[in-house]
C-alpha cells in the first residue's frame, strides 16, 4: 500500500528558532540544536555560531579548550546526524514543535557527551590492544603482575558521576518543563481502541478517528484513556512530541503543539496485539483559521440522503441502517449511535478524512470496496472478539451503495 | 556431618554409577549437568535465531508479506521469551554449574541432586513452551506480557508463556540456592571470598538477584494464570483492577534480570582478558564492588523501563537518577578491564578477541542506556527500534560475545580438544560485522520513528534502507553462526589436544586434567593468593617481573589420569528428572482443565513419587568408594570438607 502524505507534503521545515535553547550544562551556555534536517544541508549547524549565544565568562583558555572539545563533538555530530533525519512525517529527529525539540535538544546534549566517552574508551581498547599486542612469531614476554591503583579507580568513578551530575540537571529541568500545564489549550480526549483512535473534542462538540486536526502554535492537551475492555497503546507522533501511553481505567495527559501547518504521522507504540502495526495515527496542524473552519465543518449536520431519495446513497444509507454498521459507527444527529460492544469510528464526516482503517489506507472508492469485501483481508482484525470490523458479507452492489453513501458524508 | 541417618529399608537403591545415556539423565555431576545445560541452551539459541530471521526477512522491505501478523507476533514473543530464558539464563548456568566448583576448588556443588533437579526443570519448561507451537501457536504478548493484553486473548498461548516462566522461575531459584550455598561453604581451604576469581563473584551476585527478584514475577505470573483462568480481577481496569501493578512486578524482576543475563558475561571476560594479558586482573576489588553494586542498584531502577506510562515528574526524575548512577559502576568495569590489558603482553586468541568485542560492543550499550535515563529524551527512544537496538547491544554485544569469549576459552577444558582458532577467528570476525551492521541501524530507525513490535512498516517514511541493511546483517550473524557449529563439532571429534593448561592459565581450572576427572581434584588445593594457579608456576625477579619456577602445580589427576584416587561420589539419582516430568505433566493438564485433571493427578502422582523416593533414598550408595579423602593432602586443612556423603547428606 502507498502512504499519501496528503494536501500538506513538501510543506518546508523551519530551521529550530533561538528560543529552542538548551542548557549546555558543560559549558553553561545555551545552544540550538536541529541535527534533524533534512536534505541535510553543510550549514545545518554552523560552528561559528556556536560562541554566539555565548553568556557566560569563563577563563579565556578553558573556554578555549572547551570549545576545541566541544567543537570536535559538533562537527562529528553534525557530520553523523545531518544524515541521520529522514525528513520523514514520523520522524523523531526532525522536531516540530517546542516540546519536541526540547526532548530533541537534550539528547543532542547526551548524545555529544555520549560520543566524547564513546572515542576515548574505544580509543582506549584500540591503542591498548595495538600498543601492548604480542606480535606473531614472538613467545610470550612476562610483564609486570600489577594488581590496581587506587587513585585511578577513584578517578574513574568520580569522573563519570560528575558528567551525570551534570547530564542530570538539564534532564531535571527539561522533565518538568515538558510536565508543565498546557495554557489556553485546546482540549482533545484520545481513546485507543484495538487498532484505531478516537478523538473527541468535548468542549467543541467534534468527534472523529485517526486524523487528529489541531491549530498551530497553541497547546493541545491530550487526555489519553483506553476502555477498561481494552488494552494499552501509545500515543506516539515524533516530531511533535515523546510518546505517551492510553492504559484502561487511568486518563493520562500529554501536551503537544505544532510550529507549521503540516501533516505529522504517528503510530501506536506500545504493543497492543495482532494489528498494533496497522495502528496509525496522522495530525494534521492548520493555522487557526483553517482549524476553526475544520471545526465549522465538522459541526454541520451530517449529509444523509431524504427519504424520498431514489440515488445510489440512499440506498447505502438504508443498507448502513439495515445491515447493522451503526451498530458500531455513529452519525451524529442521525438514528445510528454506534458505541456497542465493538466501537468502530464515527463516521459523521467520514468523506472529509483522507484515510481509514486505522490510518492505514487511503479513502479510495478502490480501497473503500475492497475493506467492505472483506475487512479482514486488508487489516488482521478479530471481529469474532468484538475487535474490528466483521465481514458483512455484501454483494458488490451493496457495496457500491455504501461507498457511495460513505463518500457522501462530507 | 555425624549426622547421616541410614536409609529406612523401603527405599529403592539409586541406580549404579554407569555411562551412556542413562548415565547422563540420572548424573548428579555439576560438569554433566553443565554440558546439558550448554548443550541445550544452544539448541534454543538456534532456534531463537532461526524465529530472528523469519522476523528480519519480513521487515526487510515495507509491507513484508513472508508472515501475517499473527505469526509475527508470535514469533518476536518467542524469539526474546527464548533467548533470555531458554538462552542466556541457562547458558550462564551452565557456565557456572561446570566451573563454579572447579574454580573454589570443590568436588561438586553443595546440592547435586538439586542441581540436576534445577536442570530438568528447565528442560521441561523449555519444552512446554516450545511446544505450545504444536498446540495451537507460540504465544504472542511479546516477552514483557503486559496486562491487560496477556490477560484478555481466550487462547491458551499466554497460559503456555505464564505457567513457563513460572517452571524457568523453578529451575533458576534452585540453581541460585546451589550456587550460594556452594560458594559460601564449599570453597577450598584458603580460597578466601576475596581471593575467588571473579566469574565466581559475578555467579553469587547473579544468584543473590534471581533469589530475590523470582519470587517478584512469580506473584505477578500466578496472578495473570488466576486472571486468565479462575476469573479474578487483579489486571482488569474494568472492576478495579490495574494494568499498571503488572508492569511493576514485571519490571521489578525485569530489570535485575538484565543484570542477571549480563553479569555472567561480564564475569568471563573478566577471566579472559587476564589470561591473554599475562596480567592480573586491573582493580580486581573494585571489579567485585562494581558488579555487586550493579545488582543492588538494579534493583531500584525497574521504573525507567514505564517512563512512557504516566508516572508523574517526581517518579521519572527519581528513576532517571537513579538508572544514571548505574553507568558509574559499568564505567568501572569497563575502565578496569582496559586497565587490564594496558601493560600486558596480549595475545589475540578467538576468546581474547570476543572479550575485547565485549568490552568495546558494552561500552555501546552502556552508553545509549545513559540516554534512556534522560527521561524526556526516552520518551521518544521507548518501545522504539532505539530500544531494541541498545539491548541488543548489551544482550548480544555483551552477553552473547562474552559467552562466546567463554566458550572458546573453556571448551578445550570441558571437551579436551581446542576450538579451531583459525576458524574461531572467521566466527568472530563475520559476528561482529554482521552483529553491527544489523544493530547499529536500529538505533537510526528509532531515532527516525519506528516503533518495535511491529509486523510491517509504511513505505516513504525513510525506513526502507536500514531495515534492509540490518536484515543482510542477521544473515551475516546466522552464518557466523553455522562457522561456530562447525568448528564445534570438527574440533570435538579432532581438535588439537588442550593438555591441563592450554591457555597458561591463573585459575584453579586450569590445575586439573582436560577434561576434568569426575572428582575434579584428586587432592584439594590449597590457596595462598588470587591467581593462585599463576603465582605458582610464577615468582618474582628483581624487577618484579614473572620467573617461571621449576614446579609442577597441576592436581595429581592431570599428571597421572590413570590412577586410582579413591575419590568418593555422589551417587547418581533417578528422582531429579523424574520430579521434572512430574511437574511438567502437571503443567501440561492445567491447560486443558477440566479433562486435564487426570493428567495433573498422574503428574502430581509422579511428582509425589518422587518426592517420597528423593526423600528415602539411599545416600551413600555401596557401588561408591566410601574413602573420601584422595591421596595425601599435605595442606592445613582443618574446616576442609569432602565434596562427597557428607554435603549430599545436608541437602
Amino acid at each position: 500500500m502507498e502512504i499519501g502524505f496528503g494536501r500538506f507534503a513538501g510543506e518546508p521545515r523551519e530551521q529550530a528558532g533561538d528560543d529552542a535553547g538548551v542548557l549546555l550544562a558543560v559549558s553553561g551556555r545555551y545552544f540550538t540544536s536541529d541535527f534533524g534536517s533534512y536534505p541535510p544541508t553543510s550549514n545545518v549547524f554552523p560552528t561559528s555560531s556556536m560562541g554566539s549565544h555565548s553568556t557566560v565568562n569563563t577563563a579565556v583558555t578553558q573556554k578555549k579548550q572547551r570549545r576545541l572539545l566541544l567543537g570536535v563533538g559538533f562537527t562529528m555530530l553534525v557530520l553523523v546526524l545531518s544524515a541521520c533525519g529522514t525528513g520523514g512525517a514520523q520522524d523523531g529527529l526532525s522536531p516540530a514543535s517546542e516540546k519536541a525539540r526540547n526532548i530533541d535538544g537534550l539528547f543532542t546534549l547526551t548524545l555529544i557527551i555520549a560520543a566524547v566517552v564513546f572515542v576515548l574508551v574505544q580509543g582506549a581498547i584500540i591503542y591498548t590492544a595495538i600498543k601492548f599486542r604480542r606480535k606473531k612469531g614472538e613467545a610470550p614476554k612476562p610483564v609486570k603482575q600489577i594488581h590496581g591503583n587506587t587513585k585511578l579507580e577513584i578517578a574513574w568513578t568520580i569522573a563519570p558521576a560528575l558528567i551525570l551530575a551534570g547530564l542530570a540537571v538539564p534532564t531535571v529541568q527539561t522533565i518538568f518543563e515538558n510536565a508543565a500545564d498546557p495554557v489556553n489549550a485546546v482540549e482533545i480526549t484520545v481513546t485507543g481502541h484495538q487498532w484505531w483512535w478516537e478523538y473527541d473534542y468535548s468542549d467543541l462538540g467534534v468527534i472523529t478517528a485517526n486524523e487528529m486536526h489541531i491549530p498551530v502554535g497553541q497547546d493541545i492537551a491530550l487526555t489519553l484513556t483506553a476502555d477498561a475492555g481494552d488494552v494499552i497503546h501509545s500515543f506516539w507522533v515524533p516530531r511533535l512530541s515523546g510518546k505517551r501511553d492510553l492504559v484502561p481505567g487511568h486518563e493520562n495527559t500529554l501536551t503537544i503543539s505544532a510550529d507549521e501547518p503540516g501533516l505529522y504521522l504517528g503510530q501506536c507504540a506500545e504493543f497492543c496485539g495482532l494489528s498494533h502495526a496497522n495502528m496509525r495515527l496522522r495530525v494534521y496542524a492548520h493555522e487557526p483559521a483553517d482549524f476553526e473552519a475544520w471545526v465549522q465543518s465538522q459541526l454541520a449536520a451530517a449529509v444523509i440522503p431524504a427519504d424520498t431519495d431514489e440515488s445510489l446513497r440512499a440506498e447505502g444509507w438504508e443498507l448502513f441502517i439495515s445491515k447493522g454498521c451503526s451498530a458500531c459507527h455513529g452519525i451524529n444527529g442521525t438514528e445510528a449511535v454506534g458505541g456497542g460492544l465493538n466501537p468502530g469510528p464515527n463516521l459523521t464526516h467520514f468523506a472529509q478524512r483522507d484515510t481509514f482503517a486505522g490510518a492505514l489506507y487511503d479513502s479510495t472508492t478502490e480501497n473503500l470496496s475492497a475493506w467492505l469485501a472483506n475487512p479482514s483481508e486488508l487489516k488482521s482484525m478479530r471481529p469474532d472478539l468484538n475487535r474490528g470490523m466483521p465481514n458483512l458479507g455484501l454483494s458488490d452492489d451493496e457495496i457500491s451503495a455504501l461507498v457511495a453513501f460513505l463518500q457522501g458524508l462530507d | 556431618m555425624a549426622t547421616i541417618v541410614e536409609a529406612p529399608p523401603i527405599a529403592p537403591s539409586p541406580p549404579a554409577p554407569r555411562g551412556g545415556i542413562w548415565g547422563w539423565l540420572t548424573s548428579v555431576d555439576h560438569k554433566k549437568i553443565g554440558i546439558m545445560y550448554g548443550i541445550s541452551a544452544f539448541i534454543f539459541f538456534v532456534l531463537g535465531g532461526i524465529e530472528a530471521l523469519v522476523i528480519r526477512w519480513q521487515l526487510a522491505v515495507p509491507d513484508g508479506t513472508l508472515v501475517n501478523e499473527e505469526v509475527y507476533n508470535q514469533l518476536f514473543t518467542m524469539h526474546g521469551t527464548t533467548m533470555v530464558f531458554l538462552f542466556v539464563m541457562p547458558v550462564s548456568a551452565a557456565f557456572g554449574n561446570y566451573f563454579v566448583p572447579i574454580m573454589i576448588g570443590a568436588r561438586d556443588v553443595a546440592f547435586p541432586r538439586l542441581n540436576a533437579l534445577s536442570f530438568w526443570i528447565f528442560i521441561s519448561g523449555g519444552i512446554f513452551i516450545s511446544s505450545s507451537f504444536f498446540l495451537g501457536g507460540f504465544p504472542d504478548g511479546a516477552w514483557v506480557g503486559y496486562s491487560p493484553l496477556s490477560t484478555q486473548s481466550e487462547v491458551i498461548r499466554m497460559d503456555f508463556w505464564a505457567i513457563g516462566l513460572l517452571i524457568l522461575g523453578v529451575a533458576s531459584l534452585l540453581g541460585a540456592v546451589n550456587f550460594i550455598t556452594t560458594i559460601f561453604t564449599m570453597r577450598a581451604p584458603g580460597m578466601t571470598l576475596f581471593r575467588m576469581p571473579v566469574f565466581v563473584w559475578m555467579q553469587l551476585v547473579v544468584a543473590f538477584l534471581l533469589a530475590f527478584s523470582l519470587p517478584l514475577v512469580t506473584v505477578g505470573l500466578f496472578q495473570v494464570i488466576l486472571d486468565r483462568n479462575f476469573g479474578t480481577l487483579f489486571y482488569d481496569a474494568a472492576t478495579g483492577g490495574d494494568p499498571i501493578l503488572w508492569q511493576h512486578l514485571f519490571w521489578l524482576f525485569g530489570h535485575p534480570e538484565v543484570y542477571i543475563l549480563i553479569l555472567p558475561a561480564m564475569g568471563i571476560v573478566s577471566e579472559v582478558l587476564p589470561t591473554f594479558s599475562r596480567k592480573p586482573l586491573f582493580g580486581y576489588q573494585f571489579v567485585v564492588f562494581a558488579g555487586a553494586a550493579i545488582g543492588f542498584l538494579g534493583f531500584g531502577v525497574w521504573a525507567h523501563h514505564m517512563f512512557t506510562s504516566g508516572l508523574g515528574p517526581v517518579a521519572e526524575t527519581a528513576f532517571g537518577l537513579m538508572t544514571m548512577t548505574i553507568a558509574v559502576p559499568t564505567g568501572i568495569k569497563i575502565f578496569n578491564w582496559v586497565g587490564t590489558m594496558w601493560g600486558g603482553n596480549i595475545s589475540f586468541t578467538t576468546p581474547m578477541l570476543f572479550s575485547i568485542g565485549f568490552v568495546a560492543m558494552f561500552t555501546i550499550g552502556g552508553l545509549s542506556g545513559v540516554t534512556h535515563s534522560i527521561v524526556p529524551a526516552d520518551t521518544q527512544q521507548h518501545d522504539s527500534y532505539y530500544v531494541v537496538a541498545h539491548f541488543h547491544y548489551v544482550l548480544f554485544g555483551g552477553a552473547v560475545f562474552g559467552i562466546f569469549a567463554g566458550v572458546y576459552y573453556w571448551f578445550g577444558k570441558v571437551f579436551g580438544r581446542m576450538l579451531d582458532e583459525t576458524i574461531g577467528k572467521w566466527h568472530f570476525w563475520l559476528m561482529f560485522v554482521g552483529f553491527n551492521l544489523t544493530f547499529a541501524p536500529m538505533h537510526l530507525l528509532g531515532l527516525n520513528g519506528m516503533p518495535r513490535r511491529i509486523a510491517t512498516y509504511g513505505d516513504g517514511l525513510g525506513w526502507n534502507y536500514w531495515n534492509f541493511m540490518a536484515t543482510i546483517g542477521s544473515f551475516i550473524i546466522a552464518l557466523s553462526i553455522l562457522v561456530f557449529l562447525i568448528n564445534a563439532v570438527r574440533s570435538y571429534r579432532r581438535g588439537v589436544e588442550a593438555g591441563a593448561d592450554p591457555w597458561d592459565g591463573r585459575t584453579l581450572e586450569w590445575t586439573t586434567s582436560s577434561p576434568p576427572a569426575d572428582f575434579n581434584f584428586a587432592e584439594v588445593p590449597v590457596v595462598e593468593a588470587i591467581d593462585d594457579f599463576w603465582y605458582k608456576k610464577y615468582g618474582e625477579d628483581e624487577d618484579h617481573l614473572p620467573v617461571r619456577l621449576d614446579s609442577n602445580p597441576l592436581d595429581p589427576s592431570a599428571l597421572a589420569p590413570d590412577a586410582d584416587h579413591h575419590v568418593h561420589l555422589p551417587s547418581p539419582s533417578y528422582y531429579p528428572i523424574m520430579l521434572a516430568l512430574g511437574i511438567v505433566t502437571l503443567a501440561y493438564g492445567f491447560l486443558w482443565i477440566p479433562a486435564g485433571f487426570l493428567v495433573m493427578a498422574i503428574g502430581l502422582g509422579i511428582m509425589l513419587l518422587a518426592i517420597f523416593g528423593w526423600a528415602l533414598e539411599d545416600i551413600d550408595h555401596p557401588m561408591g568408594d566410601r574413602d573420601h579423602e584422595g591421596g595425601g593432602n599435605d595442606g592445613g586443612d582443618g574446616d576442609e570438607e569432602p565434596a562427597g556423603v557428607g554435603s549430599e547428606g545436608s541437602e
